[in-house]
């Protein structure tokens, strides 16, 4: 009982991006995935790699209205870096079944394909906005992002006052929203 | 400036910051004309986007500082990444006679670029250079200050010795390795000091005079090895423009200061190859201190500044440290030693001062003495 209410205490930590919670994770759980990776073609890299994208599938996961975590966060975050790891070792074209795994593990294959949409759309993001240039690029993350004020901006941008920060903001974002919905689909 | 008020309109309108009336006013509005409620359609689908990739993007941020930090503490140890030995053995093999005329051709060049260099380099008595060590002066008036806050505790200066030279230094090697430049060591022997002021007995390993580097052990029971180093040493030569910072002793033993600057040429006083010249302002005491870029990355150690001009200073170049390492290889006497660099940078993703935190616990004030 206390171990469960412990995984639903570490869960709210992740939901709001709280290192300490993060922290407890990794202390928990790289190992485990070290050990995996490194014993199927992979590199110690690799597994930091694989394990840093379990941890926003299952950070996105929380996040969800309808969250529900049937199984202990070892096996979730377990069954995930397996799949991503298949899914690489496939690209790479190295893909040998069975796979070397003690660990029981549960299907993931819903959870994997929302991921995948979100994560596809991030890229989409971090395109437009790396395509962007300075000082768009930082504005725009300064005011979304960071949640900054327009004044704030302004003297860390060093515009004269808030109104022209406002101007340029306006003529950024323009540009981002063309570049963002140029390859966004809503559909798939 | 119509659509500016407009989209500010729709922002505040999906952020919820409108009153009730404004709302009503706001939505009236949208009903009539089919253009504005496409806006804000697709407004709000846009700032929906935004805010999961900004999530996104901080969850990652949080993930990897955690990862470089408990990687830094030493909480798990990654496969050895020495490369394989056995291609080099077969390229060696099945090059030998062409490295064998290769090197026949270089050893002529390098007699020839010996001597041209030896006509041509700077020789710094007498020049336009100064070179960092503390003097002696500096280092007796802080010992008197220090004198009778410090008297309970005995220093490790051999009671005899005349002190002669001082400078900053840094760890490259969790057994005690230290890395500073060969002008601080004027003396036979050497001290290091902590940031906390404390006191270790270190001895002279190797000192290299061309490159002004030099390494030191410390070999004191009191020092506690850390669990890692933080810092990778570049291989690469650095950009020109590229920000850097360093940490030194300049002032007294105990308090480190940090200095900002950036790289202002890829070569030194009068084109020397050797090292950097940086924008940065160095002063006495600061030789043998470490410059690091933004990402943490170690990238040259403060040597020299010009005379006349303040702010240019000069650093031996990283590189110079792995000439210095491969000629430890060679000796006889040193070949034992097993240095082991940092394989990972840890302090690429933090912020500047959580970065000064870690490394001022790698920094060491350095004191020669005869």
């Amino acid at each position: 009982m206390k171990a469960e209410l412990n995984e639903q205490a570490l869960l709210k930590g992740l939901a709001q991006n709280d290192s300490k919670a993060v922290e407890t994770l990794y202390k928990s759980h790289f190992t485990m995935i070290q050990h995996f990776v490194e014993n199927n073609n992979g590199s110690f890299d690799d597994a930091r790699d694989v394990f840093q994208e379990a941890m926003i599938a299952l950070y996105e996961k929380v996040q969800l209205d309808s969250f529900v975590l049937t199984c202990q966060i070892k096996t979730y975050l377990f069954s995930i870096c397996k799949h991503l790891w298949l899914k690489r070792l496939h690209q790479m074209g190295k893909y040998s079944s069975p796979l070397n795994a003690h660990e029981e593990s549960i299907s993931v294959e819903t959870d994997m394909g929302m991921f995948e949409k979100k994560e596809a759309a991030f890229a989409i993001m971090n395109r437009a906005l790396n395509s962007l240039g300075e000082p768009c690029k930082s504005l725009l993350e300064g005011y979304y992002i960071n949640k900054k004020g327009m004044q704030e901006l302004a003297n860390q941008f060093g515009y004269t006052n808030a109104d022209n920060t406002k101007n340029q903001k306006y003529k950024c974002l323009m540009r981002l929203k063309k570049l963002f919905f140029a390859q966004y689909n809503i559909g798939d | 400036m119509e659509d500016i008020q407009l989209l500010e309109t729709i922002e505040r309108y999906l952020s919820g910051e409108m009153s009730s009336e404004e709302i009503i006013q706001f939505e009236l509005t949208r009903k009539n004309t089919s253009e504005i409620d496409q806006m804000v359609v697709e407004h709000k689908l846009f700032l929906h986007q935004m805010e999961a990739y900004a999530q996104r993007k901080n969850v990652q941020q949080t993930s990897q500082q955690t990862f470089n930090h408990l990687l830094a503490e030493g909480e798990w140890s990654p496969l050895e990444l020495e490369l394989p030995k056995y291609k080099v053995i077969q390229l060696w093999t099945k090059y030998k006679k062409t490295i064998a005329i290769a090197a026949s051709f270089g050893g002529f060049i390098a007699i020839f670029t010996f001597l041209l260099v030896m006509y041509l380099s700077p020789s710094l008595n007498g020049t336009q250079l100064l070179q960092l060590s503390k003097a002696v002066e500096v280092i007796k008036k802080n010992q008197q200050v220090q004198g009778h806050l410090l008297n309970e505790v005995k220093s490790k200066v051999p009671e005899n010795a005349k002190l002669i030279s001082g400078g900053s230094g840094f760890l490259i090697d969790t057994k005690g390795f230290i890395i500073t430049n060969a002008h601080v060591l004027k003396g036979d022997g050497a001290i290091v000091i902590d940031n906390k002021g404390r006191e270790l007995n270190a001895t002279i390993i190797y000192s290299d005079i061309n490159n002004d580097l030099a390494l030191l052990k410390i070999e004191d029971k009191d020092y506690i090895q850390p669990k890692s180093i933080p810092y990778t040493i570049r291989h690469k030569i650095s950009d020109l423009g590229e920000e850097i910072f360093t940490l030194g002793f300049p002032r007294n033993d105990y308090d480190i200061v940090y200095g900002k600057g950036y790289l202002s040429a890829q070569t030194g006083y009068e084109g020397d190859s050797n090292s950097y010249q940086i924008q940065i302002s160095a002063n006495p005491g600061y030789s043998g201190a470490p410059i690091f870029n933004n990402n943490g990355e170690l990238i040259g150690v403060i040597s020299t500044r010009q005379k006349l001009i303040e702010g240019v200073a000069f650093a031996v170049k990283s590189t110079k440290i792995f000439e210095v390492l491969n000629e430890l290889k060679k000796d006889k006497k040193t070949k034992g030693l097993n240095l082991k660099l940092a394989k990972y940078t840890s302090l690429s993703s933090a912020g500047r001062k959580a970065q000064l935190e870690q490394l001022k616990n790698y920094m060491f004030s350095i004191r020669s003495f005869d």
